[in-house]
């Protein structure tokens, strides 16, 4: 029973998922943080080094206390994992090199909705072996989601929001950013305009749409032209806000709930 | 074809290009109502758009694509060879390495006309390599193996500095650099860039008469009283100013300094004096129509310019280099 779970998560031929991995190791910054808030003392050895950036990670504080990797074959190899985590978008010649050096290695699909989130969150738990914990984590996560989206108003009766990054990069309402936004209560000004994940939205078409508000990043450490029309003096008639810090929206984890109250408070309070 | 006749016919052609650079773009506002928001001003995003986007887009593309369109001509006569462009001989890319050093370094958040100081160094640079490697009166060959050196170095130390930045959109932005775009630049672009591209300009049109006397020869120029030496300070200083501007605030556009004045040069008499307005507006006319050209072609993918120029410039620099060739053999 237990083998045939292991042979069916690791695929048709790559080496054999253990039922109760001792030494796992993370080579995605998304599932760093699943698997830093589901594994088990002492079962996860190393995360990437972006989790250790605050500007990235929402688990900054806590990648201190694993080893830091650069998601590179020889370096994963060389701490003996017995599994290692990554995402589908991992490179895909790593994960083979992984997988031909018989280190079974799970990918798992990137959060998109709130729906990903919480099957993530359940199949971390399955894979690390602590299902128990992933299980409260995903009933803690409906609960919470449930009372933000209780606050939101109905369809007719909600603000029109447009997230906007640099190189004027808007998310659809099937991006992680775009379900983020529609449980925050924010009707989605890219969707009316097409960008079904997301895309260029052109400063032009975004003065004209006339949003409500404009939620940006916060800016980035170091200067780029990029963020220049973040700034652009068009901009001046609507109402900016900086609300969507990077680590929120990278990734599909609990912490996106943080993100979602951070923007319905924009909803509730008027704007400057 | 009559002087006058020529630049009022292509005038028409720049002015007819500007208005439509002011009509296009992804908000359908129409042609009558971009012209009366613009004029008028009034309520709605319409006027916000016309005065804060479309506007400064417009000029920059006429300043920009008028100072290209001299550089060119202005080089090609100094240098007596149809090849020289600000973009082939590397000063285009040296500019973008003096942009970049300026932007990545935050000199350019802590004082904006470092912006435009940085790419006219760079441009300097550029020109005073090309200058030194290639000589005043330059062959074809030694003229573009400059170019190419100048243009590899410059463009992978560009890269360097954009990969080294700590921001995480540095890296995707050498595109930009090698391939330029005017898509959202604000009115504090074309106030950094005017002053320098005008300057720029201004000195480059004052060498007409220099040229048109070095069609003769430099003994013959020498005797008629034209000074070699402050004509090439002149032109130098020129290119380096407009070229650096306008690299600084839209990326390195190639081929328009190629392209237009070729294409005037038996119109003109092959005057290098009248060839220099002439470029002057015949470069603001291809610019613009490029820059329209990315806006209907693909508005929502932010196309870049130099892809249009490039697409347009680099088989006529092809015919071009058989044509010299035949003419040497």
């Amino acid at each position: 029973m237990i083998l045939a779970l292991a042979a069916q998560a690791a695929g048709a031929e790559g080496p054999a998922v253990p039922a109760h991995p001792a030494r796992v190791v993370s080579i995605n910054l998304c599932t760093d943080q699943l698997a830093m808030l589901l594994a088990a003392p002492g079962q996860l050895v190393s995360v990437t080094w972006l989790a250790g950036d605050p500007a990235f990670s929402a688990m900054a504080d806590h990648a201190g206390a694993y080893l830091a990797n650069g998601g590179r074959a020889e370096e994963v190899f060389a701490l003996h994992p017995d599994l290692v985590l990554a995402d589908i978008w991992s490179p895909p010649d790593t994960v083979s090199m992984l997988t031909r050096l018989g280190i079974p290695v799970v990918q798992f699909p990137p959060g998109e909705s709130m729906a990903d989130i919480r099957a993530n969150i359940i199949r971390m738990g399955e894979v690390l072996g602590t299902a128990d914990r992933a299980a409260a984590m995903a009933a803690a996560f409906d609960a919470r989601l449930a009372g933000l989206v209780r606050l939101a108003p109905p369809p007719g009766a909600r603000p029109r929001a447009a997230t906007w990054a640099a190189n004027a990069y808007a998310s659809g309402p099937r991006s992680l950013t775009g379900a983020i936004l529609d449980a925050a209560g924010f009707a989605n000004v890219a969707g009316e305009l097409g960008i079904e994940y997301g895309g260029t939205l052109p400063l032009e078409a975004l003065v004209w749409a006339q949003p409500d508000i404009v939620i940006t990043a916060e800016s980035a450490p170091g200067a780029s032209r990029a963020e220049d029309v973040l700034r652009h003096p068009a901009l001046a008639g609507l109402r900016v806000e900086a609300g969507l810090a990077d680590a929120d929206w990278t990734c599909g984890t609990p912490f996106v709930l943080d993100a979602v109250a951070r923007l319905a408070a924009f909803r509730a309070k008027p704007g400057p | 074809m009559r002087q006058p006749l020529l630049l009022g016919l292509l005038a028409g052609l720049v002015a007819a290009l500007f208005v439509a650079s002011l009509a296009v773009g992804p908000a359908g506002i129409g042609l009558r109502g971009s012209l009366a928001a613009l004029v008028a001003g009034g309520d709605g995003p319409a006027p916000l758009i016309l005065r804060e986007i479309r506007l400064p887009r417009a000029l920059l593309g006429l300043l920009i694509g008028a100072g290209l369109g001299l550089s060119g001509a202005a080089l090609q006569g100094f240098l007596r060879n149809p090849l020289a462009e600000p973009g082939l001989i590397g000063v285009s890319s040296s500019a973008a390495l003096g942009a970049v050093v300026a932007i990545y370094s935050g000199a350019s958040a802590a004082f904006a006309l470092a912006l435009p100081v940085f790419a006219l160094a760079g441009a300097l640079l550029g020109v005073l390599a090309i200058l030194a490697l290639a000589g005043a009166a330059a062959r074809t060959l030694t003229l573009i193996l400059a170019g190419v050196a100048v243009s590899a170095l410059a463009a992978a130390l560009t890269s360097l500095v954009l990969n080294l930045s700590s921001n995480p959109y540095a890296a995707g932005e050498i595109v930009f650099w090698m391939m330029g775009s005017l898509a959202d630049r604000s009115m504090l672009h074309v106030a950094i860039a005017a002053p320098f591209i005008l300057a720029g300009g201004i000195a480059l049109l004052t060498l007409g008469r220099g040229l048109d006397a070095l069609t003769l020869g430099e003994d013959a120029a020498a005797s008629l009283g034209i000074g070699l030496a402050a004509m090439r300070l002149r032109l130098v200083l020129g290119i380096a100013a407009v070229v650096g501007a306008a690299t600084a605030v839209a990326g390195a556009v190639g081929f328009v300094g190629l392209v237009v004045p070729h294409l005037l040069r038996s119109a003109t008499g092959a005057r290098p004096a009248r060839l220099l307005w002439a470029s002057a507006l015949g470069g603001a006319a291809v610019v613009l129509a490029a820059d329209v050209a990315t806006r209907v072609i693909a508005p929502e993918r932010d196309l870049k310019l130099g892809v249009l120029t490039a697409l347009v410039g680099a088989p006529f620099f092809l015919h071009l280099i058989r044509k010299t060739a035949r003419e040497a053999a």
